[in-house]
């Protein structure tokens, strides 16, 4: 009995994600191929939230959604020319749906499921470690270059990725590892580039986004 | 009857022939107009004037792309060279990065005449 009831639920909140997200969530894949399909995704993909996410976060941020693309899906869409260059047109920007702690909790439990990427996941090691703020910002701003697209923190970095200042909370280590070493190979047409960044200095990079979540937090 | 087929296949090379000679290319700088809304315009602006949405805190300024002096000082083979390896293969900042693993080399030699066509240059005119 209680097996049935959990199974009717999981039914519904499968039916609820067809219903409510996928309009703008690609949940069963497959992945973006030209650019034409890359620009007309209207939210991130989700066929392979269960390699990516925390669930912990998904459930937290699916009721308080707060914005993690300073410039949107494709920052083309929300740009427009101002005098000394390009600047976010805010007002092309929409509020997330947000859900209750209920809803909240079943649907991260449904996106967990999707895992069509555990072959990528299981190449990574995350040995334990840490770095100072300082050598992550080192590594991160002057010797990789990858503050020309991401902020790491509200008002440091670049707009067209997603903010990094919470990616270690968002984020699964394994997954962080794995889309910096090959974007490619999650999202084929991403504007992400491939920095051919080696494996000690992934390791760096894990570790300096769990400083600058924790700092965050205490920002909060 | 030989002939007649003869005369069919040759017909069909011809079309074949006239459809890469002529619209290949069209298609290849369309497609290179689409890599660099994509995939430059978030450094080097909406106009290609080194101006895009990221520029805020860079500590070096993308190049003006659409500024015939400095683009014609520039052969394709280092335009080539710094799209596929980035700006350190060229002694220059690491902000602007490779991008060996988003084309292939003739997306990348489509970009280069994409740049051309930007500044209205050629290398050393
Ligand atoms: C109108 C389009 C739209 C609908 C409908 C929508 N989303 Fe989203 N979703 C987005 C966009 C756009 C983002 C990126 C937000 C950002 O970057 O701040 C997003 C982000 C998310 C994220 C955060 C993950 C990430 O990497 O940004 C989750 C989780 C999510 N959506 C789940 C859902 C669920 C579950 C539903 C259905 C209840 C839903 N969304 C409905 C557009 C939508
Ligand atoms: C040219 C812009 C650009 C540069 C440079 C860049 N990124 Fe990204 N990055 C992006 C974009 C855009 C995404 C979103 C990818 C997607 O889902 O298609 C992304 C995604 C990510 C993600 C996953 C975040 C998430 O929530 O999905 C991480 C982690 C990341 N980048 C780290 C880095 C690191 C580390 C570097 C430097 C080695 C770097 N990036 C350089 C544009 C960039
Ligand atoms: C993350 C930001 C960024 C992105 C994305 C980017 N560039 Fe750049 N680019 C730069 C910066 C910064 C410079 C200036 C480097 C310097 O002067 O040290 C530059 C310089 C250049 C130069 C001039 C090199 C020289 O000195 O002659 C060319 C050509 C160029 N970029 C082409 C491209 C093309 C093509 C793309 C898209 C495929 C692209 N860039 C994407 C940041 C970027």
């Amino acid at each position: 009995m209680a097996a049935l009831v959990f199974s009717c639920v999981a039914i519904a909140e499968e039916g609820r994600l067809q219903k409510e997200c996928a309009s703008c969530h690609n949940l069963t894949g497959p992945v973006a191929q030209t650019l034409k399909d890359a620009w007309a995704r209207k939210g991130p993909d989700m066929f392979y939230a269960g390699n990516k996410y925390r669930q912990e976060w998904l459930v937290s941020w699916l009721q308080k959604p707060q914005r993690i693309r300073p410039a949107g899906m494709y920052y083309g869409d929300h740009i427009k020319p101002g005098p000394s260059g390009d600047v976010i047109d805010a007002a092309t920007l929409a509020d997330h749906v947000a859900l209750s702690k209920d809803e909240a909790v079943a649907i991260a439990a449904e996106l967990m499921k999707n895992k069509p990427h555990d072959d990528l996941i299981a190449r990574e090691k995350i040995e334990p470690g840490t770095i100072t703020k300082q050598m992550g910002e080192m590594n991160f701003d002057k010797f990789w270059g990858c503050m020309a697209c991401h902020l790491i923190e509200p008002e440091y970095g670049g707009f067209s990725g997603p903010e990094l200042y919470t990616a270690a909370k968002r984020l699964q280590p394994e997954f962080i590892a794995s889309f910096i070493r090959n974007p490619q190979a999650w999202e084929p047409k991403t504007w992400m580039p491939n920095k051919e960044v080696p494996e000690g200095v992934l390791q760096k990079f894990v570790h300096y986004f769990e400083v600058l979540s924790k700092e965050s937090d205490h920002a909060q | 009857m030989l002939n007649k087929l003869l005369f069919v296949v040759l017909l069909a090379c011809n079309v074949q022939a006239y459809a890469t000679t002529t619209e290949a290319p069209a298609h290849a700088r369309e497609a290179a107009a689409d890599n660099y809304k994509a995939y430059c315009m978030q450094c080097h602006g909406t106009q290609g004037n080194g101006k895009g949405v990221n520029i805020r805190d860079m500590s070096a300024t993308p190049r003006d792309h659409t500024d015939a002096k400095s683009m014609s000082v520039r052969s394709d083979e280092t335009l080539f060279k710094v799209i596929k390896e980035g700006g350190s293969s060229i002694s220059k900042s690491i902000l602007m990065p490779p991008w060996e693993g988003t084309f292939s080399d003739e997306e990348i030699r489509d970009l280069v005449q994409h740049l051309r066509v930007l500044c209205k240059c050629q290398f050393g005119s």
